[in-house]
């Protein structure tokens, strides 16, 4: 599978260093970065806004049959982590087995290789999340 | 020279550990004679979603913190491996874009084999004091590569170590108050291009190549600036393997003690262009106030580059600041047996 390359380029801050938005009127925090304020709409203004990183495990499952390209990884980790600032995401836990994961666990962001284009493509960058002990 | 320091540090190793009985079981070597012989008892394994930009990138992130530093004042980002995860496309982008440091920033990939991060630390240096940018990243990184039954698989291992440079005396926690370096045409180990894995001359590894530039360096930095041995409370040499530093440390008549703190690869093994620079690192998690330190890297190739730090009373409190040190991350550590290092270092051929 690859991806095409305009739509990697254009992920990259969100997926290199969590970059989202908010709405100046109500100060909910999206992820990835929304245009439009779903609640305030016209009258709240959406600006960019990082992320701490910081967050806890929403839900886990462990993954044992992989898509293409991350078949050397199984048994791997696939979580929805809940940020400290409130958005929910989808993201590997990485160095870590099933056992390891509890919901509520705290997690951090790290940076990983998430896939490559096989044999000479594009490495595909982003991030994924490390259970802090 | 207008003053330059050392403004935030960190470090990264990965969390695969594999020790050298393991390998030396599958080759049939005595295993306590290669622990003795190379003084290595085990090294760190990147896991397969890490790679010198991945490494690079956690570094980068540790110093950013301990600097206090948002990654967009950075102004220059070099990043020194033998291990960058393309032939063509720079590993700086990566890591400069992931700091937030993009787009006004200049950047670029270093390769000096083991001394490409040092190579980076003196760019910084000259950029800093010559008013050309205001911080700096100098970072070396590597996931190296030994051929499978070669000496080096047992030492070739994985880790990063990332410099900010700056000139704000009220951030500096340690001053670069001089370098210098040895650099001549040796060809003790090279990797040619399309080539998986590392050539090297064997024995000719020691003398003419890691002693000579190693002591001719340090060396150097005495007669450059008046220092000597007994002037420096800490010595960080290149690492190849536990025990070239120690002896290097003998032949100048430097107390081994020295030596020791600032000496990692006999628990994680040689991370080539993060090598020395880890040992600093090492070094600046325990050093006092007002201690100087001199720090000798060795590239194969090959060159040395050799710096006089002296810490500041910034120290103590900067370093803590850092999101994990590198006490941490060589702590933490899950074993792989040899099958599946080969597997994680991608040694069989269908993969």
């Amino acid at each position: 599978m690859t991806e095409n390359i305009a739509i990697t380029w254009r992920r990259i801050p969100e997926r290199y260093r969590l970059a989202g938005s908010q709405c100046t009127s109500c100060k909910t925090k999206f992820f990835p970065p929304r245009k439009l304020c779903p609640d305030c709409r016209r009258k709240g203004k959406i600006e960019s806004c990082g992320f701490s990183g910081k967050g806890k495990i929403y839900s886990f499952s462990e993954v044992h049959s992989a898509p293409a390209g991350l078949e050397l990884e199984i048994p791997y980790v696939l979580a929805i982590v809940q940020l400290e600032e409130g958005p929910k995401l989808t993201a590997q836990v990485a160095d870590c087995h099933g056992c390891d994961v509890q919901v509520g666990a705290p997690v951090e962001a790290v940076f990983r290789k998430i896939r490559s284009d096989d044999p000479e493509g594009l490495l595909h960058y982003g991030y994924k999340f490390r259970l802090v002990k | 020279m207008n003053s330059t320091g050392i403004v935030g540090f960190g470090a990264y190793v990965p969390p695969y550990r594999i020790k050298t009985e393991e390998i030396a079981r599958v080759w049939g070597e005595e295993p306590q004679r290669i622990v003795k012989g190379l003084g290595v008892q085990e090294k760190s394994v990147p896991g397969l979603d890490e790679d010198a930009a991945s490494l690079a990138v956690e570094a980068a992130r540790n110093a950013l913190s301990v600097a206090r530093l948002d990654g967009s004042r950075v102004q220059a980002v070099y990043v020194g491996s033998e291990s960058h995860p393309y032939a063509v496309k720079p590993t700086a982008t990566m890591v400069a874009e992931a700091i937030g440091a993009t787009p006004e920033v200049m950047a670029a990939d270093l390769e000096f084999a083991c001394k490409a991060g040092t190579a980076g630390l003196q760019i910084g240096m000259g950029l800093v004091a010559s008013n050309m940018a205001e911080y700096v990243l100098a970072i070396g990184s590597d996931t190296s590569q030994g051929r499978p039954g070669d000496a080096l698989e047992y030492t070739a291992a994985a880790g990063a170590a990332a410099f900010l440079v700056g000139r704000q005396k009220e951030q500096i926690v340690a001053k670069l108050e001089q370098t210098c370096s040895f650099t001549t045409d040796t060809p003790d180990f090279w990797r040619r291009q399309h080539a998986e894995f590392p050539s090297h001359g064997g024995r000719f590894t020691g003398e003419p190549a890691y002693f000579r530039h190693v002591m001719g360096a340090t060396q150097a930095l005495f007669e450059k600036t008046g220092m000597k041995a007994s002037d420096f409370d800490y010595f960080v040499f290149h690492q190849p393997n536990g025990k070239f530093p120690l002896e290097a440390a003998k032949k100048m008549e430097i107390d081994v003690e020295k030596v020791k703190p600032g000496l990692l690869t006999p628990i994680i093994g040689n991370t080539y262009s993060a090598a020395s620079p880890l040992g600093l690192c090492a070094v600046l998690d325990i050093a006092k106030p007002g201690q100087n330190i001199c720090l000798t890297s060795f590239g194969s190739g090959a060159g040395s580059d050799a710096f006089w730090l002296q810490t500041t009373d910034l120290l103590p409190k900067a370093r803590v600041r850092a999101t994990h040190n590198l006490a941490w991350y060589v702590g933490r550590k899950q074993y792989l047996d040899y099958a599946m290092y080969a597997k994680y270092r991608r040694k069989l051929k269908s993969l």
